[in-house]
């Protein structure tokens, strides 16, 4: 799957397209599955420009080609940075499963927050000064965890826990070469 | 009422179970019927019921527990001595079931589909029961049909259910079910006096017979429309122990009523038909599976199998044949729509769950317990008898060159005289409208929700299976409807039906329902209406039967013809998430407190 990118240089080399990716409630675990593409990145990066991600440490999104969402919905920033991503990319990718379904942190849709937020600041046990932190720095936990397609429209989804990084690759690299991505079978897995 | 149970009662409730299995001669084939008529000792079927019936039938109790557990009207929890279904087909939604169904559960004092604290109702709904022309219809207990559902109705059965007077004594008047046959055609028309068409088939030999049938070009009325006497030509050349006939009486396409018109008043032609048909394919056996919410016909059918044995038109050396011995069984099903499907028919008939075999081996190769097994619908067997009266000759020219004889149409909704139309087949669709007295038409759903919608301009389409292929069901919308409403019922029908055997439909079926009630709170975007489509592709090609592939058909055509009922309930063209996002800040903003702007979030649209 490397040809398109192997081959020669075509004559008028396309625009670079840009990039932008963000970890929401995710664990970087598919981030991590993303630099184990290797020395493969290095021809990405013939093809792409990095915007906003966590690789330039750019804060701030501006007009993209693709967008590249790890994690789900924990807070109202997560809220927030998706649909400044949905409004400046093109094509938005939800990766991995935290993206996808909910995936792990979406463990806690089965409690109720008020009752977690008490339990964890409000005991005995817990340190400091039984209280709740009310910083409006902090951003509020949601009552449930979302994955992204309840609250923006999706284009791809990527699944996988993380997606392995020749998932990443080949997907990436159909979406780079203008083909709708195909995973088939053996790179499209949910575990 | 919490019941204490005696010594005494649970060993006579004991004794009861024992004859039920006894009257079975503990066959593990006969399950799915032992269940049925031990759910009537309690009004459910306990753990240890099961377990007893396990022991009895020599089946581990996770088989048994997993039959009860596949079909609605089993129920391994209490659901009270009055069990209520709705029938919810959208005819009886138009018919206003909804309003009637919530007075029902005020008049009660409980909530729909909860059994009331003193264990005496519970209240719910159920596909549709095959009503459509005389609804809104109630199911109780799975065994009494209420039909012509009124306010004065429902606020009597309140009554009598607090009286706690039993179903049976209900004044008779409202389970009283009218053919309300409007035009006949030969099919419902003359009748041949029972017995004179199986004497002319006998008379023309078996061979004979199935040469006329293929003359005849006859082909299924159950919905796939496959040639008559290729698969009984198909079932009698398989090898076999023995071969079978199945009438399948499951009719469970939502606004079909045609082959319970047949069964109650033409039954005799459809058992001759099943007798014609064993004598082509040289069965012994016959079965017929009558649909659970047509066990009130159950005793009529008894009688005229009866009758017909005295007759010696069933049973040993029929006509005086030495080597033509038929009879034929009844089983009833249980609420399933799958089972209407004819690989999970036959798994139900053989008494495990209506699961949907994987074909080849066809029934015809390997059907009821493993033999050749043909399959027809009631009307198909129907029409066999007329053919062997009149000849196939004769059925050919009726109709068109591949849809030849007539179709039985069961119409409802929106016209003024909703009931049974027998048409040749070519009839244009807009004749049909005329006669049933239909008027401002914007949409027909023909052949049910696995079937297609028609919207105005296509009412010069003909019904065939050239062009407008049917198993039956016509219902009529007019302009005061809200199409999406009516796709919105088609999708709760298949979600609620799903056998559950396979992801795509298991899991589509559900989605499609989710982002349907999206659009209906207002939520809905373009995106949301492609999503929608989407999942019809995937469907259509991944499924594992009919059911699943056939599910989102009325989605499809509604939203290509009347894609601005599904605008209307668009709240944007870009997507809106479908809750409320800022509500999703409540606890931690009442934990924590906050009010400023971080603590809210704007829903935008
Ligand atoms: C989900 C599903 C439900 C069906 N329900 C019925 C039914 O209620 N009655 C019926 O006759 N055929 C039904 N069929 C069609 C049967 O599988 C079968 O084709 C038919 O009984 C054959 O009879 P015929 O050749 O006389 O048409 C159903 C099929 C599917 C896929
Ligand atoms: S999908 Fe798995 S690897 Fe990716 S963020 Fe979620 S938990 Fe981490
Ligand atoms: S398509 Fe639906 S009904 Fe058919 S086998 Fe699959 S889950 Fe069952």
């Amino acid at each position: 799957m490397t040809i398109a990118f192997d081959a020669m240089p075509p004559l008028h080399a396309p625009r670079k397209l840009k990039m932008a990716t963000v970890s929401l409630a995710g664990c970087f675990g598919c981030h991590m599955s993303f630099l184990d593409i290797d020395e493969r990145l290095l021809k990405l990066l013939d093809r792409v420009e990095f915007d906003r991600s966590p690789l330039t440490d750019i804060k701030s999104i501006s007009r993209c080609d693709i967008g590249f969402v790890e994690g789900g919905l924990c807070n109202a920033e997560n809220v927030q940075v998706l649909r400044e991503f949905r409004a400046n990319c093109k094509t938005l990718v939800a990766v991995g499963a935290c993206a996808t379904n909910g995936g792990l942190p979406a463990q806690r849709n089965q409690l109720d927050i008020g009752r977690i937020l008490r339990d964890v600041y409000c005991t005995q046990t817990s340190s400091g000064a039984n209280q709740i932190p009310n910083d409006p720095e902090l951003p509020l936990p949601l009552n449930q965890v979302h994955p992204i397609h309840e609250v923006v429209h999706v284009d791809y989804f990527l699944p996988g826990c993380p997606p392995s990084a020749d998932a990443i690759w080949t997907f990436f690299n159909d979406l780079i070469a203008g083909r709708t991505p195909h995973l088939g079978h053996g790179l499209m897995r949910y575990d | 009422m919490p019941q204490i149970e005696t010594e005494q009662a649970s060993s006579s409730s004991s004794e009861s179970l024992q004859r039920v299995i006894a009257a079975y001669a503990a066959s593990p084939f006969a399950l799915v019927q032992i269940l049925r008529e031990a759910q009537l000792l309690r009004g459910w079927l306990p753990r240890e019921v099961l377990a007893e019936i396990a022991r009895a039938l020599g089946l581990t109790s996770a088989h048994v527990q997993g039959v009860a557990g596949f079909y609605r009207f089993f129920h391994t929890r209490p659901v009270g001595a009055y069990r209520l279904l709705f029938s919810n087909n959208i005819t009886d939604r138009m018919l206003g079931n909804e309003a009637l169904m919530r007075d029902l559960c005020r008049r009660l004092g409980i909530t729909r589909g909860k059994v009331r604290a003193d264990g005496r109702v519970s209240v719910t709904t159920a596909s549709c029961t095959g009503m459509c022309d005389q609804g809104p219809a109630l199911l109780v207990n799975h065994q009494y049909i209420v039909t012509r559902l009124n306010p004065g109705r429902i606020e009597h059965i309140a009554a009598l259910i607090e009286a706690q007077v039993p179903p049976s004594q209900w004044p008779p008047e409202w389970s009283r079910v009218d053919d309300q046959i409007r035009l006949t055609d030969v099919k419902l028309g003359t009748q041949p006096s029972p017995g004179e068409a199986l004497a002319a088939a006998i008379a023309r030999g078996r061979q004979g017979m199935l040469d006329d049938l293929k003359r005849s070009k006859l082909r299924g009325r159950g919905g796939a429309g496959y040639a008559t006497a290729t698969k009984w030509q198909l079932c009698r050349d398989s090898p076999g122990d023995a071969h079978y006939v199945v009438c399948n009486a499951d009719e469970g396409e939502p606004g079909t009523f045609k082959d319970r018109v047949l069964l109650t008043s033409y039954a005799d032609g459809v058992i001759e038909g099943m007798t014609i048909g064993a004598w082509v394919v040289g069965a012994r056996h016959g079965l017929i599976y009558l649909r659970g919410e047509y066990r009130y016909l159950l005793e009529h059918l008894q009688r005229v199998l009866q009758r017909r044995r005295e007759h010696k038109l069933l049973g040993a050396a029929i006509h005086g044949q030495a080597d033509f011995d038929f009879d034929i069984e009844i089983h009833i099903g249980a609420g399933s729509y799958v089972c209407g499907e004819e690989s999970a028919l036959i798994e139900s008939l053989e008494g495990k769950r209506g699961t949907p075999r994987i074909r080849p081996p066809f029934p015809v190769q390997r059907g009821y317990l493993g033999q050749p097994t043909t399959v027809n619908n009631v009307e198909t067997f129907s029409a066999v008898t007329h053919i062997a009266m009149h000849g196939g000759e004769w059925w050919s020219k009726i109709g068109t060159p591949q849809s030849t004889g007539t179709k039985i149409h069961s119409i409802s909704g929106d016209c003024e005289r909703p009931g049974i139309y027998e048409y040749p087949f070519g009839t244009r669709i807009g004749r049909i409208l005329e006669d049933c007295g239909a008027r401002d038409t914007q949409a027909v759903q023909v052949g049910g929700p696995s079937g297609v919608c028609l919207s105005a301009f296509e009412f010069n389409r003909r019904v065939g299976f050239e062009d407008v292929p049917t198993a039956g069901a016509f219902m009529v919308f007019d302009r005061s409807r809200d199409m999406f409403t009516v796709a919105r019922n088609f999708a709760h029908f298949f979600a609620h039906e799903s056998c559950g055997f396979c992801t795509p439909c298991r899991v589509g079926t559900k989605l499609v329902v989710r982002r349907m009630e999206k659009l209906q709170r207002g939520d809905g975007s373009a995106a949301d209406v492609q999503v929608l489509f989407e999942l019809d592709k995937l469907m259509h090609g991944t499924t594992h039967c009919g059911l699943g592939a056939a599910a989102c058909n009325p989605l499809r055509d509604t939203i290509s013809k009347f894609r601005p009922a599904y605008e209307r309930h668009l709240k944007s063209l870009h997507f809106v998430p479908g809750f409320d996002l800022d509500a999703e800040l409540s606890q931690a903003r009442l934990v924590t407190g906050r009010d400023d702007s971080g603590a809210h979030l704007e829903n935008m649209e």
